[in-house]
């Protein structure tokens, strides 16, 4: 076991964890945009619009996030829409994050009892009012917790976008690997580099959602 | 090049032996280790829940690609000898299900009250029996639709196995998409065959919850 034959691919590292990083967080937003669209269409009246979002939610979560990654990476290109490594990546995990976060969102939402609103109602809120005030606070608290969780494992999933040759922290490891042929401790780095990401992304939403979240639980 | 024939379906469904055997494989090893996790994380001994717990989040902060890659060249370098690569595949594997499956049978052992363990004590139960007859029947029913939903993940992640040359679905279907220059139609065929696996137990998971929902 020797490490020192790395510390020379200190930048590459530094770079590839930054597009990591990127393709997480455009994912991730890209992702909860499709959610919330996704959570309005199904609590909306429109029964085909409600089927298609059913369909695309059971679709992206019961085939591998790799699969989807190789049909809009290899696939597409035959309709006419090519796509560079990074971008089809991106695409696939947004489409892969954004059936889940359907899921977590609408739950979100369901978790407030009709008589809440309608209190609000009583109040004389307007419906803007009573979704600002008392859906949504409560809402938010309900589906944070599953949104993090889903973020971090977005963000180990990343490491899929490799295969397609996106230069993102694991295809950096394979590059390094070819030039010193370190293979054990390239990638004991990289799962390092992983699992310090993670926790940091842990760490601070648990600060966030202690001091976002500070009213008390009903009991 | 040649075109899409008969030979090219079937060996997509030759290739799905080895999926199957995957989550087989790890089941039978990622089970076990599991349950032992969860007891240890609900331990009485604050050092053994520490341990637990630390454990379940390292692998769980590390990918799936990186776990597989890290037994992958680590066992060599650990044991001194090559291995072959089924044994590291199941080795990463078993670790994933393990720390997973434990999280939430741990969840499913702290949604029983203390006052359960205690009624088995009255009872004059050993430790063993109020865990086998009064705590892991009523914690099993609780955590059987996230254990299904999360066997879900598992036949999932075992397209990654693919990527360190392992010949199941997904590489079957990179095998076949270069012979045949048919992307389009060995991945929607791939994909429909996870989908054909994965959905009956998404609904079934679907129905288990909804049925235990409704009995409380």
């Amino acid at each position: 076991m020797n490490f020192l034959p790395l510390w020379r691919y200190q930048n590459q590292l530094i770079d590839g964890a930054i597009v990591t990083l990127e393709l997480t967080v455009i994912s991730a937003l890209a992702g909860l945009l499709i959610g919330i669209a996704g959570a309005v269409a199904l609590k909306g009246r429109i029964t085909p619009l409600r089927w298609l979002v059913r369909g695309y939610i059971e679709l992206f979560r019961n085939t591998p996030s790799l699969i989807q990654i190789f049909i809009v990476f290899f696939v597409l290109p035959n309709f006419g829409l090519k796509l560079p490594a990074f971008e089809a990546a991106a695409v696939a995990l947004s489409l892969y994050f954004g059936a889940y976060s359907v899921e977590i969102i609408r739950a979100g939402l369901d978790s407030i009892p009709r008589s809440q609103v309608e209190a609000g109602q009583c109040l004389g809120l307007s419906g803007w009012q009573v979704f600002r005030h008392i859906i949504l606070p409560p809402a938010l608290r309900n589906a944070y917790p599953a949104v993090t969780s889903q973020f971090v494992l977005l963000l180990l999933g990343t490491s899929l976008a490799s295969q397609v040759a996106a230069d993102e922290l694991f295809h950096v490891a394979g590059f390094i690997e070819s030039r010193t042929y370190r293979s054990f401790e390239v990638y004991a780095v990289i799962c390092a580099v992983y699992f310090a990401m993670a926790m940091s992304f842990k760490a601070l939403f648990a600060i966030v959602g202690l001091a976002a979240f500070r009213w008390p639980r009903r009991r | 090049m040649r075109s899409f024939s008969l030979i090219d379906f079937v060996s997509l469904f030759a290739a799905l032996r080895w999926t199957v055997a995957l989550v087989v494989l790890a089941l039978a090893f990622g089970a076990p280790l599991a349950l032992g996790l969860a007891l240890g994380r609900i331990s009485r001994f604050a050092g053994l829940r520490w341990a637990m717990a630390a454990c379940i989040q390292v692998i769980q902060s590390v990918p799936l690609l990186g776990l597989l890659f890290f037994f992958y060249f680590g066992m060599p370098v650990f044991l001194g000898i090559q291995v072959p690569a089924l044994i590291a595949v199941t080795v990463a594997y078993t670790l994933y299900t393990a720390a997973f499956l434990g999280e939430i049978w741990r969840g499913g052992l702290e949604a029983v009250k203390q006052a359960q363990w205690e009624a088995g004590a009255c009872l004059g139960l050993s430790a063993w029996q109020q865990f086998r007859h009064i705590i892991a029947p009523q914690a099993l029913r609780m955590s059987l639709p996230p254990t299904v939903g999360f066997l879900v993940q598992l036949i999932k992640g075992t397209s990654l196995a693919s990527i360190l040359g392992f010949v199941e679905l997904a590489r079957a279907g990179q095998v076949v998409s270069a012979a045949t220059f048919q992307p389009l139609l060995t991945y929607a065929l791939v994909a429909a065959i996870y989908f054909a696996l994965c959905l009956p137990l998404t609904l079934w998971s679907r129905s288990l919850e909804a049925r235990l929902d409704g009995s409380r």
